[in-house]
């Protein structure tokens, strides 16, 4: 027998099965001390503990078996799992807009096998047509499966391969691009192409979910929807991202890849636009504009692709009493540009001032952004932010510290010029920093307080 | 068919089939039609916490108090075959608005779905153990956490967390076993607060609670026998003392079936009294559906090249239009003829005191095309909507046959497809026999469509909870502690001549406990402590208003104070009402109160030789008997809780004994 047909048991769970020559996928029963038990081995989590054999029972579920209780198994059936999703013909039609769809690991869609309890993912047109059908009304879609990677493992390497396959998808023809990625860094990811991807004629629109589509409530298909409507149907030429505005199915929400950010662990109305509104909201209707200056849509296919970072990049996230010795590290193991998350206005106690010094002495880039999220770092308004400044640490206005560090990280990769590293880091691009913060561009609303409480009574959350 | 024939034809189809009362029914009837059944009852668990998170548990609020509300939408998940189920089809077919209201109180984000779950709440997995072990059940060595699905959107996950704890154990009933197929801990759901149309409303206060269900092979054969062990597990679960009782706290979901029938679940009744004449009239509403199957096919149809047809009618035909429907047209709906051919005589066919199958049309209208009743009418309708004439008039212009029937509906135009769906649908599978589904239970003993009954493809692994696992050591040690078994609860009762018809109302409110700490502690016998209960007690809460201060242990108190100023027992009896209605109130008080003073038994005898002076100087003709009534009737009141009646009552006895001796 071979380890294979005792998937993920271990330790004394995995003797006791060669001992009775039970099998994964065999049908058991097993007599132990506390009554019998008949049910379908299933395979056991490597990360679980080796005490415990996995049952599923006829009407479902799954139970757990204490090894130390066990007197006997019999092996009584045998019926491995075959793991196959059914596909479906896509419906192309030549009246809908092309849109193409990148997969980058995370799953957009997926079908539950139920006896297994395995999540598939869903994926080709064909899959996907059979999860979410509502799509074949929006535009026609083709897939290309870039990665294989969840959302954390996302990093530079995959940015530049993503710009480099949109710009090829936009020389194509293209009317829109769909990129499905996991959420904990798909802000990350947004302003990297909003970087490196330039004066696109087409959305380039990010999309997730927040409950895995194997959930009937999931935001998934939803998202998808709107996702597909926006680069199918939208005028928004931008990098954006796509995902539910309320938490209720209402409206999803179309963030600017420079400006947003994951905002709750949890929560499916998790990205928010910081500093800014949003640009438009989105249902399988139609868009509702919010800012009405943005990039229009364009018949022509001309773009630029800058598909450049610099690896040599940290953030570092102040706290105080902070040590000089940390950044002479950074320095010394040979970091070219840092940012630095400071308090209040763009602070940084003075213990680091050394340090900063000899980082500029050495040619090291260092840019000051905020812990507050909200607001402006405005250095001139206190002596040790003046004092700093002229230890050469750039304040970079209302830019986000991810969007911060992403954006140093591509400048690097074109220049290690530390005037044109300065320049280019003040440029907005994309609204990275912007000149004027509305008055609705910042709204934490505090629950408690009446009129809040009204409020969310009346118009849900 | 005129509307007489049409009652005719419900009550001659009613006899056909046997039917026979509830009252007059007997162990043969049901031998006849092959009445199975089993449950699974649901009891929610006396915790301060919810399962998954760390509300409170047991707020609950009136319908408009709440907070903020939430919409969802619950989408069919692709099952095996890459075709939707039953239940997920049906539900996508209805396209309802999900809207959830929280109040801060008793909800959390964790509710509605917007935070993972947190760890199983402790004291409610041990109190579950505890009712596994009592059940006698197989209990499991490591607790996996599933999802089943829920597309109704009574859970705003689209999922109940759930855990089997035990498997394969087994209850005495007073003449048979009942095996139990398994136990498990699970999340409670929303509580719904209105259906109408498209539009869903839930309030998430009970959601999340934790319960436990209990599921019963289909072992029982009569109604009778369902009531019993819906009793036994409420007893049962109820001697823990660790259960919430009360409106809604323990739920019934009966199964019902008769032979060649099919698996119908009754949901959520809230009365076991309710459960005889609802699996009653459910088996016999499937022995008359494989009625109407057999009439089906005598008649020689055939459901392949079998089906109906349908004209829309509209205000171009006034000629059609009797003021009932042009209203109905006025209001915006459509109107839709079906003509359903050689069905004739089946539509008023007798389903369930007065339903007929028709009913089973009108139901399944409403819950799939969300079209609200009355939603239509048809050509055997007990109570027409349209007079003979208006209908002839329609039955025409659909060039439909002498033997077949027709139906006029009305809705929404968007839902008119998905009618006509559903229709066709429920008729075809009258040609096949009893289709699975789950029912809504009234309180007059009949059901209604509830929803398509889902298949056990639908459980999946919690992939947001880790396994939990239970070592020998603590299982055994909850294994300590438990009550006694209830069928030995019944001869413990017996033996101690507590009478039988205070044990019901002893186990449901599980005072055994209490009866033994009085009796241990201070020496009185069972049988006057359980009448006392079970008589005197339940009396009072019957008639009176009970204090929200009251609780049992009040009873305990009030026999020590009795015993240790040695008054006797009888007073309970009427210090009782006040302190439930008084339970801040001092036992000194109470006794003031019903006039009560200490006093020895020569003070109260002390008047009685003047007394009987008096008796007799009123008295023309002084018999002894009505002479010892009087005597009684004056000083009891003095003697009760000071002296036993009885002794009183032999001491005057003796005393106008001796005076009449003096006398002569």
């Amino acid at each position: 027998m071979s380890d294979d047909i005792f998937q993920g048991y271990i330790g004394e769970a995995l003797e006791i099965l060669k001992r009775f020559s039970v099998r994964v996928w065999g049908q058991a029963e097993i007599h132990t001390t506390r009554g019998t038990f008949d049910g379908t081995v299933l395979p056991r989590s490597e990360n679980d503990d080796d005490q415990h054999i996995v049952l599923k029972i006829a009407t479902g579920y799954n139970i757990g078996i204490d090894i130390v209780t066990i007197k006997k198994m019999v092996e009584t059936g045998y019926q491995k799992a075959n793991y196959k999703i059914p596909e479906k013909e896509f419906p192309y039609s030549d009246d809908k807009p092309n849109v193409k769809l990148f997969g980058t690991g995370g799953t957009i869609a997926s079908r539950l096998d139920y006896r297994t309890g395995a999540v598939i993912p869903a994926f080709s047109p064909g899959e996907l047509y059979g999860a979410v059908p509502e799509l074949a009304d929006i535009c026609n879609i083709d897939t290309e499966k870039l990665f294989a990677v969840f959302s954390e493992n996302m990093g530079p390497d995959q940015y530049k391969i993503l710009a480099k396959s949109i710009g090829k998808e936009i020389a194509n023809g293209a009317d829109g691009i769909v990129i499905g990625h996991g959420t904990d860094t798909l802000h990350h990811t947004a302003a990297a192409l909003s970087y490196m991807v330039q004066d696109s004629p087409i959305p380039i629109i990010l999309v997730g979910s927040q409950r895995s589509s194997d959930r009937p409530s999931s935001d998934a298909a939803l998202n998808l929807i709107h996702a597909s409507y926006a680069a199918g149907h939208g005028d928004i030429a931008e990098t954006l991202v796509c995902m539910f505005g309320p938490t209720s199915d209402e409206y999803g929400f179309l963030h600017r890849g420079t400006r947003v950010r994951k905002m709750h662990s949890s929560y499916r109305s998790t990205f928010r636009t910081i500093g800014d509104t949003p640009a438009a909201t989105v249902t399988r209707e139609g868009l509702g504009i919010i800012k009405q200056q943005y990039k229009h849509r364009r018949k022509d296919r001309a773009a630029k692709i800058i598909p450049t970072f610099n690896e040599k990049v940290t953030m570092l996230y102040y706290y105080p009493h902070m040590q000089g010795d940390i950044i002479d590290t950074l320095v010394d193991t040979g970091y070219k540009g840092i940012i630095i998350v400071g308090t209040g206005l763009g602070h940084v106690n003075k213990e680091l001032y050394p340090a900063l010094e000899r980082a500029r002495d050495k040619g090291v880039s260092v840019f000051m952004t905020l812990q507050t999220i909200w607001g402006y770092a405005h250095m001139f308004v206190y002596d040790t932010g003046r004092d700093m400044m002229a230890l050469g640490v750039v304040p970079l206005g209302n830019m986000l510290p991810e969007v911060a560090w992403v954006k140093l990280g591509w400048t690097l990769g074109q220049t290690e010029d530390p005037e044109e590293i300065k320049k280019i880091m003040l440029t907005p691009i994309n609204d990275d920093i912007t000149e004027r913060e509305p008055y609705n561009g910042y709204l934490v609303y505090q629950g408690g307080v009446p009129e809040v409480e009204g409020f969310v009574r009346k118009f849900r959350k | 068919m005129k509307q007489t024939e049409a009652v005719k034809n419900y009550e001659a189809t009613k006899k056909a089939i046997g039917y026979v009362p509830r009252q007059k029914a007997k162990a043969r009837d049901y031998k006849r039609i092959g009445f199975k059944s089993g449950l699974e009852v649901h009891q929610q668990l006396k915790t301060k916490s919810k399962l998954f998170c760390r509300c409170p548990a047991g707020i609950y609020h009136a319908d408009d108090e709440f907070d903020a509300e939430v919409i969802r939408h619950m989408r069919p998940t692709l099952s095996e075959l890459g075709e939707y189920d039953g239940t997920a089809l049906m539900e996508f077919k209805t396209r309802k608005n999900i809207t959830y209201r929280l109040n801060n109180h008793s909800a959390c984000t964790y509710e509605v779905d917007d935070t993972p779950p947190f760890h199983i709440d402790e004291e409610a997995l041990k109190i579950a153990i505890e009712i596994s072990l009592l059940s006698k059940l197989n209990i499991v060595g490591e607790v996996h956490i599933t999802r089943k699905q829920y597309l109704d959107g009574s859970i705003p996950t689209g999922f109940q967390r759930t855990a089997i704890l035990g498997v394969e154990g087994e209850l005495q009933l007073k003449k048979k076993k009942v095996r139990l197929i398994q136990l498990s801990i699970e999340e409670d759901s929303c509580r719904e607060i209105s259906d109408i149309g498209h539009e869903r409303i839930y309030k998430t206060d009970r959601l999340g609670m934790p319960l436990i269900e209990t599921v019963t092979h289909p072992d029982m054969e009569t109604p009778d026998e369902l009531a019993e062990a819906a009793e036994y597990i409420r007893f049962l679960n109820r001697s823990t003392g660790k259960v919430r009782t009360g409106m809604g706290a323990g739920r019934e979901d009966v199964n019902v079936s008769c032979a060649r029938g099919s698996r119908v679940e009754i949901k959520g009744v809230a009365h076991n009294k309710w459960i005889p004449e609802l699996s009653h009239n459910e088996a016999f509403r499937q022995w008359a559906l494989l009625n109407i199957r057999k009439l089906i096919k005598d008649r020689g149809l055939q459901a392949n090249n079998w089906k109906i047809s349908h004209r829309e009618i509209d205000f171009s035909m006034p000629e059609l239009l009797a003021p009932q429907l042009r209203e109905k047209l006025d209001q915006g709906l459509k109107i839709v003829a079906i003509n359903i051919p050689k069905f004739n005589g089946l539509m008023s066919h007798f389903m369930q005191p007065g339903h007929t199958f028709a009913h089973e049309l009108i139901h399944r209208l409403k819950v799939i095309a969300c079209i609200e009743r009355p939603n239509m009418t048809h050509s055997e309708d007990l109570n027409p909507l349209l007079s003979e004439d208006d209908f002839t008039r329609i039955t025409k212009w659909l060039k439909a046959g002498k033997k077949d029937a027709q139906i006029i509906l009305w809705g929404p135009e968007n839902d008119i497809p998905t009618a006509l769906e559903t229709i066709e649908e429920r008729l075809l599978m009258a040609f096949i026999g009893v289709p699975e589904e789950t029912r809504k239970s009234f309180a007059d003993g009949t059901t209604i469509f509830e929803r398509v009954l889902p298949g056990s493809d639908r459980m999946y692994p919690d992939t947001d909870s880790a396994p939990i696992p239970l070592s020998v050591e603590f299982i055994d040690s909850l294994g300590k502690n438990l009550p006694m078994d209830i069928a030995e609860r019944f001869k413990q009762m017996k033996g101690w001549g507590i009478p039988e018809d205070t044990w019901k109302y002893l186990l449901s409110k599980n005072m055994i406990p209490l009866i033994e700490s009085i009796c241990d502690d201070f020496g009185y016998t069972h049988k006057f402590i359980g009448s006392f209960l079970g008589h005197t007690f339940k009396n009072i809460e019957g008639k009176r208003e009970r204090h929200k201060n009251f609780s049992l242990t009040k009873i305990y108190r009030l026999f020590r104070y009795i015993k240790e100023r040695e008054l006797v027992p009888g007073i309970a009896k009427f210090m009782m009402p006040v302190i439930y209605e008084f339970p801040d109130m001092q036992f000194s008080s109470v006794l003031t109160s019903i006039h009560f003073r200490k006093r020895s038994k020569a003070e109260i005898m002390a008047p009685v030789e003047f007394l009987y002076e008096k008796f007799r100087e009123h008295t023309s003709e002084p018999d002894d008997i009505s002479a010892i009534n009087w005597l009684m009737g004056q000083i009891h009141s003095q003697a009760l809780g000071n002296v036993k009646l009885a002794e009183l009552s032999t001491d005057i006895q003796r005393k106008v004994k001796q005076e009449n001796q003096s006398h002569e």
